[in-house]
């Protein structure tokens, strides 16, 4: 309890002699020493395709199981979970925007914004802790992410650009607060003006809700936008590919 | 459920497709509950051909073939019972009544018999329905016919029409009984049954017609007229068989064991329910063939169904992985799969029900002139209902190898959205 009190905030991510073999692959993909991300850190993580970056995001959230080590996510071992506890806990902590192909096609666009809190409680009482209604919340997260045009809203979601998708799907990720914002190559296919405007607007929303951003790039020019960059090849000692 | 809503506005989404598998679903349900429900009135129907009678007696032979010359006037009996038996046998304290008929003689192809007005009073039918006159009145005089009423329709023919009785039973007889005319008088009721297709005239009448004939016969120069038979003894030496009407059920056994060894003559007594449930067995297999076809439509359905659903998983593995990001466990996914198969069959087979009572209400007085087949429009069977269930299960069923691929994807996809 004396806890809160502490001047240096607990880590977000700690992670120790982790190991990790997709189970068609021969080799671990993934075998890294040591790695922590303290709470409310934004941070870049970067390396090249194929280096095993979406691999360590799908253990963070808990779809897969580390084989060896220990991985701490908000103070709990969720490698220890059981199948559905991971699921829980992803719910309810990590909000997730990919690459692309972020939303489901026959939901709108405020459905896709409050998917989350179909599926996790908590994340839906902090949603309605902050706007009266899950639309109203959604709606406020999406004009603070540019998407306040009315006309937008009652668009089928596959009529937005791949700019205003990416938006939308960081709404997503972001409503009910999560403690946590992954980004798995989230402006790889946004041109550079709207690459910077997008994670400009990412970090403000993930400052203003107190969340730890992980953004994963192959693209190292991006990296000055962050309080810190993780290249993944340099601590990934699972350097055999393939 | 979260899920479930999601499973619904998915399966919006893809409406035309949806709407697709579930027309081919409804369809063959229409036509699996079609098949059984006029299957089961088929054989209600026959299997009461006859009913309320509760032995025919007719010469010895087997029980399918007695049925079959006294019930549907198919063949020849190999043999008569004589008058004296009958009358003898019809005194019998344990008889109510009896029906006698002589069979041998035809009108267009139409087979012509020959009985008494008991047959109107006591001969009974499907659910022990009488028979019932839609024009005219039963016969009286010796030169009277009473028509089924196909016989009516298809030869056109109204009250008071005069017909000619050929000898024989084929539909083309050279030896024709034109010196006596039958007067029409009556035109029965549709039943559905061989009386339909009979014409009916007195014991007498067919004594007349046949006076001074020998062997089959007409002996030249010896034509008699209507005028002339009226003044002879037209009491009958000889019938083809007996409908017989029991005071007590309890009776039938040992009557029928009476009937069976019988001193005087060879005869043979049945019980007509249990032939026709015999005769059934041997042409019921039809029935059986189409409820097996209708059958594999129904399986046909469902594996458009699960074509349907195998090529959807795999368009939908990047819903399947947003859904995974934001939480939804793996069995979740599987269940919007089989949600969607189930509520597909569910609802396929609602409509096909739907669709069949639609029909069943169109197509009752069409079956029922045509066919002679009364289609009730009731409330569905234990078997019927046993059938939609199984419909529904194999949906289900077919549901769970796409839900299973739907949930190994989610499993091994992980965090990237393979494409
Ligand atoms: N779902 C999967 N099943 C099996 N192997 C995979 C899967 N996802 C990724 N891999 C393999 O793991 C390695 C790292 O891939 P990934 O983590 O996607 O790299 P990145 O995101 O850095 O481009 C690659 O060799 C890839 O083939
Ligand atoms: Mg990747």
């Amino acid at each position: 309890m004396t806890q809160a009190q502490s001047p240096t905030p607990s880590p977000a991510i700690r992670l120790q002699n982790v190991g990790f073999r997709w189970p068609s692959a021969r080799h671990e993909t993934l075998a890294l020493e040591s790695l922590a991300i303290k709470a409310g850190e934004r941070v870049f993580i970067e390396g090249p395709s194929g280096c095993g970056k979406s691999t360590l995001l799908s253990l963070l959230t808990g779809v897969n199981r580390p084989d060896r080590g220990r991985l701490e996510v908000l103070g709990r071992a969720i490698g220890e979970l059981s199948g559905g506890g991971r699921d829980r806990f992803r719910s309810d902590h990590i909000g997730v925007i990919f690459q692309m192909f972020n939303l489901i096609p026959y939901l709108s666009m405020v459905e896709n914004v409050t998917l989350p809190c179909r599926f996790s409680r908590l994340r839906r009482e902090r949603a309605l802790s902050r706007g009266e209604t899950l639309e109203r919340e959604a709606l406020r997260l999406l004009e603070h992410l540019d998407l306040h045009d009315a006309a937008l809203l009652h668009r089928p979601v596959h009529e937005l650009s791949v700019g205003q998708q990416q938006r939308v799907a960081a709404a997503r990720a972001l409503i009910g607060a999560p403690e946590i914002i992954i980004a798995d190559e989230p402006t790889s296919s946004l041109d550079a003006p709207r690459r910077t405007a997008f994670i400009e607007l990412l970090e403000r929303e993930c400052r203003a809700e107190g969340g730890t951003l992980l953004f994963v790039s192959h693209d190292p020019s991006l990296e000055g936008c962050f309080d810190r960059t993780i290249r993944l090849p340099e601590i990934n000692l699972a350097t055999v590919n393939g | 459920m979260p899920i479930l809503p999601l499973a619904l506005k998915s399966l919006l989404n893809r409406r035309f497709s949806a709407l697709l598998t579930l027309l081919s679903i409804a369809l063959s349900v229409t036509l699996l509950v079609g098949v059984e429900r006029i299957r089961m009135e088929a054989y209600n129907s026959f299997t009461n051909t006859v009913s309320g009678t509760d032995l025919i007696i007719g010469a010895r032979s087997g029980q399918v073939q007695l049925l079959l010359y006294s019930v549907f006037h198919i063949g020849t009996p190999t043999n008569n019972l004589s008058w004296e038996s009958y009358q003898e046998l019809a005194a019998d304290r344990r008889v109510a009544w009896t029906i006698p008929i002589s069979l041998g003689d035809s009108h267009q192809g139409y087979p012509v018999i020959g009985t008494n007005q008991d047959y109107f009073r006591h001969f009974r039918f499907g659910d022990k329905r009488q028979l019932e006159l839609a024009k005219g009145r039963p016969f009286d005089g010796v030169h009277e016919a009473v028509l089924g009423a196909e016989v009516a329709a298809k030869l056109g023919y109204q009250m008071d029409d005069a017909i000619i009785v050929a000898h024989g039973a084929g539909k083309v007889s050279f030896t024709q009984h034109d010196n006596q005319p039958f007067k029409v008088v009556g035109i029965l009721r549709r039943t559905g049954t061989p009386v339909d297709h009979t014409v009916h005239i007195p014991l007498e009448g067919i004594e007349a017609i046949h006076l001074g004939w020998i062997g089959g016969r007409p002996m030249p120069g010896r034509q008699i007229t209507a005028e002339q038979a009226l003044n002879k003894d037209l009491t009958p030496n000889n019938i083809t068989a007996a409908f017989v009407g029991l005071e007590s059920k309890l009776g039938v056994f040992h009557f029928q064991r009476k009937v069976n060894g019988y001193r005087q003559e060879p005869l043979t007594a049945i019980l007509p329910g249990v032939a026709l449930q015999e005769l059934w067995r041997l042409i019921g297999m039809v029935e059986k063939a189409l409820l097996t076809i209708s059958g594999f439509v129904v399986v046909v359905g469902i594996v458009g169904l699960l074509t349907a659903l195998l090529t959807g998983i795999d368009g939908r593995r990047r819903e399947m992985a947003i859904l995974r990001s934001v939480g939804a466990r793996p069995y979740q996914i599987a269940a919007l799969i089989i949600g969607e198969a189930g509520f597909l069959t569910l609802l396929g087979a609602l409509l096909g029900m739907a669709l069949l009572y639609i029909l069943l209400l169109a197509g009752q007085p069409l079956a029922e002139a045509w066919l002679g087949l009364y289609l009730p429009v009731s409330a569905p069977t234990l078997m019927e209902l046993a059938l939609l269930g199984g419909v529904v299960l194999a949906g289900l069923l077919a549901g769970i190898i796409p839900a299973w691929r739907a949930y190994r994807n989610s499993l091994a996809d992980g965090m990237s959205i393979r494409l």
